[in-house]
Parts: structure tokens; C-alpha cells; sequence
């Protein structure tokens, strides 16, 4: 299965009823959420509230109590790996080989995805995201946080993923990291990608999300899709009203 | 053949990894080495009394006649089996929890669920890799054995090597998925060992049985055979069953 191109009419999903309860604590409690392609949502809320419970459902790796996650394409539902083949995730943790370097991590994730043309692509990728060709080679050990969070980001992007999920993305960025991670969030809106952040550094994400959803404890109290970005002052707005 | 190929590379990466860092495979191999040694001390005579020439007589307490001893050199062939095995078991729970722990320090075992390949791919590539390190200790191991308790290695070495492949499968197998699915607890390292142990015991008998009896004298190649026969069931079992049930166990 070549995955180099981006799913056909990938364009839309949807949860709904999403449950989950780890025990008697009840991480989420009937989440319904749509997400359409071409926007940028912003998922916040205070710690514990359950975004990240929520990111591990979208990504299939946590399986929810109750409800569902409808990925449709071309009027069908995908199966599985056609799931994961669409969506690419950067998590808290940088999910790389330490040991390995980051041209050698890509090319490792890059034929578990079937990329084609993966060293070409690879190289584009860390020419995106500012590693410069010293640090590529070496192993990923040795990296700083934020190289750990320019290769995190390359790998999640190899595949040219559909439904891009990044948690906390902007994490030890330097400005430089940040403006390129702000061009490659504007760029996939562009090309009608489907993005959901979490992040609390709401100024980075400001002038490109038109869509913010607010969970706490486990629920949606805010849900707002709009047609521009909302800007810094919109959503800390927003943010305060709702989390406060 | 992609299913083949994603475990291929896996494994292949485990090994890279394994080869800058010689961390896996040389802890193993020095507690395989130190087990095989400290048991050496307890079991085998001093040198006039070695393994190959245990004592053929004794004094009878009681009368003070030269009588026959009881020939323990029928018993010798059983404790290199057994510490042979002994070693391999410890060693390779050591490996085994490394080899996952890789996977965990920087959350690489998610990514690798994340992939669009088979989960069990990632069951296979991950066994694969464990099972070639603990060859490779073995390659050493059972020479140490053969060094130390005189035992005759070189006695039916296709039988030896496919018990130790077939019981090496049967290891990896069964403690990749108890040690993919343990990876998020607190007390991984413990409850590998509880867990995998009462499951592994068929195949280490096996494996202690059918060694023994291929360096017994005269070898029991049928008792041997009979052993190798229940490895191979005993791991198309355990296979199956570890890439039926790996998706679910590893996703929460």
C-alpha cells in the first residue's frame, strides 16, 4: 500500500459518544466531535480534562469504553490500517530511536509506511523542519529537546498523513522551530488536511486555528467552528471563559 | 510477504541498534557466563574427581570395605542439561526486558503501533530480534557448559542446536507478548518473570529433558526426538495464539 500521497476524500471525522473509563475514573464521558478537513482545531482545557485521552482514541492506540470514531472516505468506512496510514501523531514523548539517528529513525518509519522515495523525502522533511545536516547523522541521543521536537515532528509528517494530531507541539522550539512549525500547520490547512492541536501556548496557534473545542473533566463545554482564525485575543478569551 | 518484510525490518533494526550499543547481548552473555560458573563450583568434583571421573569407590562406613559407589556420572549429564537451561532462562528474561525497554524510553513501541502494518508484524520483528540475541549467547553458553561440566556438545549437535532454536522460539515468543503487554506497568520486571515462567515450564523441560538425553551415554535420540517433536507444537501453539491476540493485549 503506497502511502507517499495523501488518502483520497479523506475528509471528515467524526466522534461520537466517545466514553472511557480507566477503573472508576472517568477520563471521558460522551465526547462527540467533528473535525473537517482544511481547519485547525484546537483542543484545550485544563490538565487532567482528557485531551490527551481523547488524542490516544483519534489515533486508534486507546480503545474507547464506549462510542465510536467514523473515519469516512469516498462514502466508506476505512478499515484499520487505512486509518493509521492517514494520520500522523506527535505525542509528549519524541517516539524515536534514541540509538539510531534522525535520517536513520526516518528511513525506518518511512518503510514501515511504505513512503515512496523515502530518502528524498526524508531530506526535504528535515530541511523543513530546520535540522541541520551535522545533527542528522548523529544519534538522537544527543539531540536537544527541541531536535527531538523537529524530528518528532518530520516523523510524524513522513507519510503525509491526512489527520494530523499533535500534542503540545511547539514544546522546546526555539523561535525559529516555532515559525517553521507555524508554516507547516498553515501549509497542511492549505492543502486540506485535517489538524487537531494541543497545546496551552495559545499565541503559537492563534492566527491559525478556526476551531477551538474546550474539554473538562472529561466532557466538551465548548465547541466553536468558525470561518477565519480566531486570533490571540478570541482565544484566550475563549480559554478563560470556559476553563476558569 | 509485506507482513514478512515489516517484521524483517524491525528485527533488523533491533539488531543495528543492538550492534552500537552491545548492551543486550553482552549483559546476557555475562550473566549466562557467571550462572554457568557458580553452578560449576557447587556441582563439578575437584580435578582428581572430575566430571569424567568421578570417584568409582568408597569406604562402607559400617564394615570398612571397599564397595562400589553409587555412579553418579548417569546424574552429570542431567545438571548440564539443567544449568545449560538455567542460564538461558535468566539470561533471556534479562534480554527480554531491555529489549522492551528500548521501546518504551522514548515511546517507540507507539509508533510502531501507529504504523499501517500488521501488529502482528510488530510481534514478529520484535520475538525475531530477541530470539537472535539469545543465539548468540547460547553460541557461547553451551561451549562454557561443555568446558565446565565435560559435557559432550559435540554428541548429535543437530539435535542440540534444534532444541535450543526450538526452545529459543518458544522463549521469545511467548515473553514478547507478555512483555509488550507489561510495558506500561510499574512492576514490569517482576511480573515478567511471574508470568512467563509458569507459561515457558513445558518448553524448559522439554528442552532440559531432551538435552540430557542426548548427552547421556549411550545418547537416547528417541527421547530426544519425542522432546523435539513437543518443542515444535508447543511453538506453532504459542505463535499462533501470540499473533492472534497481540493487537488486543497491546492497545488499551
Amino acid at each position: 500500500m503506497a502511502t507517499s500521497a495523501p488518502a483520497p476524500g479523506f475528509h471528515e471525522v467524526q466522534a461520537r459518544g466517545l466514553t472511557k473509563l480507566y477503573g472508576r475514573h472517568r477520563a471521558l464521558g460522551g465526547v462527540d466531535l467533528t473535525l473537517r478537513a482544511g481547519s485547525l482545531c484546537a483542543l484545550l482545557g485544563p490538565n487532567g480534562a482528557g485531551k490527551s485521552t481523547l488524542l490516544g482514541i483519534l489515533s486508534t492506540l486507546v480503545r474507547p469504553t464506549s462510542g465510536k470514531v467514523a473515519f469516512a472516505a469516498d462514502g466508506r468506512e476505512l478499515e484499520p490500517r487505512e486509518v493509521r496510514a492517514a494520520i500522523g501523531v506527535l505525542a509528549h514523548e519524541p517516539m524515536v530511536y534514541a540509538e539510531l539517528s534522525a535520517v536513520e529513525n526516518l528511513l525506518f518509519f518511512g518503510r514501515l509506511y511504505d513512503v515512496a522515495d523515502v530518502t528524498r523525502r526524508s531530506a526535504e522533511l528535515l530541511d523543513e523542519v530546520g535540522l541541520d545536516a551535522e545533527a542528522r547523522v548523529r544519534p538522537a541521543r544527543t539531540y536537544s529537546r527541541g531536535m527531538l521536537q523537529r524530528v518528532s515532528l518530520a516523523r510524524a509528517l513522513l507519510h503525509q498523513p491526512r489527520l494530523l494530531l499533535l500534542d503540545e507541539p511547539f514544546t522546546g522550539l526555539d523561535r525559529a522551530g516555532a515559525q517553521a512549525l507555524a508554516r507547516t500547520l498553515a501549509a497542511a490547512k492549505r492543502d486540506g488536511r485535517i489538524v487537531l492541536v494541543v497545546s496551552h501556548d495559545l499565541e503559537a496557534i492563534a492566527e491559525l486555528c478556526d476551531h477551538v473545542v474546550v474539554l473538562k473533566r472529561g466532557k466538551i463545554v465548548h465547541d466553536e467552528p468558525r470561518d477565519a482564525p480566531f486570533g490571540p485575543a478570541a482565544l484566550k478569551q475563549t480559554y478563560l471563559r470556559f476553563t476558569e | 510477504m509485506s507482513f514478512l518484510r515489516h517484521a524483517a525490518q524491525l528485527a533488523w533494526k533491533d539488531l543495528r541498534v543492538e550492534f552500537r550499543t552491545r548492551e543486550i547481548v553482552y549483559m546476557m552473555l555475562f550473566f549466562a557466563a557467571v550462572v554457568v560458573l557458580i553452578f560449576s563450583f557447587a556441582f563439578v568434583a575437584p580435578a582428581e574427581e572430575g566430571p569424567a571421573q568421578v570417584a568409582r569407590t568408597m569406604t562402607d562406613p559400617a564394615s570398612g570395605a571397599t564397595v562400589m559407589a553409587p555412579k553418579n556420572r548417569e546424574v552429570l549429564p542431567n545438571v548440564a542439561a539443567g544449568i545449560l537451561w538455567i542460564a538461558v532462562t535468566f539470561s533471556g528474561t534479562l534480554g527480554l526486558g531491555r529489549a522492551f525497554d528500548r521501546e518504551r524510553e522514548n515511546d517507540t513501541m507507539r509508533a510502531l503501533l501507529l504504523a499501517p502494518i500488521d501488529r502482528g508484524a510488530v510481534f514478529l520483528g520484535k520475538a525475531l530480534g530477541i530470539t537472535m540475541f539469545m543465539l548468540m549467547v547460547e553460541a557461547a553458553v553451551v561451549p562454557l557448559v561443555a568446558l565446565l561440566f565435560d559435557a559432550p556438545i559435540h554428541r548429535h549437535p543437530g539435535e542440540l542446536a534444534a532444541l535450543l532454536a526450538l526452545v529459543t522460539v518458544g522463549f521469545a515468543t511467548v515473553g514478547s507478548v507478555f512483555a509488550a503487554t507489561l510495558m506500561r506497568s510499574r512492576a514490569r520486571e517482576v511480573l515478567l518473570s511471574v508470568m512467563l515462567y509458569p507459561v515457558i515450564i513445558p518448553a524448559l523441560i522439554a528442552g532440559s529433558k531432551g538435552t540430557s538425553a542426548i548427552w547421556m551415554d549411550p545418547s537416547e535420540l528417541t527421547v530426544a526426538h519425542f522432546w523435539i517433536k513437543f518443542l515444535i507444537v508447543f511453538d506453532a501453539i504459542f505463535v499462533m495464539v501470540a499473533l492472534w491476540a497481540f493487537e488486543s493485549l497491546v492497545v488499551e
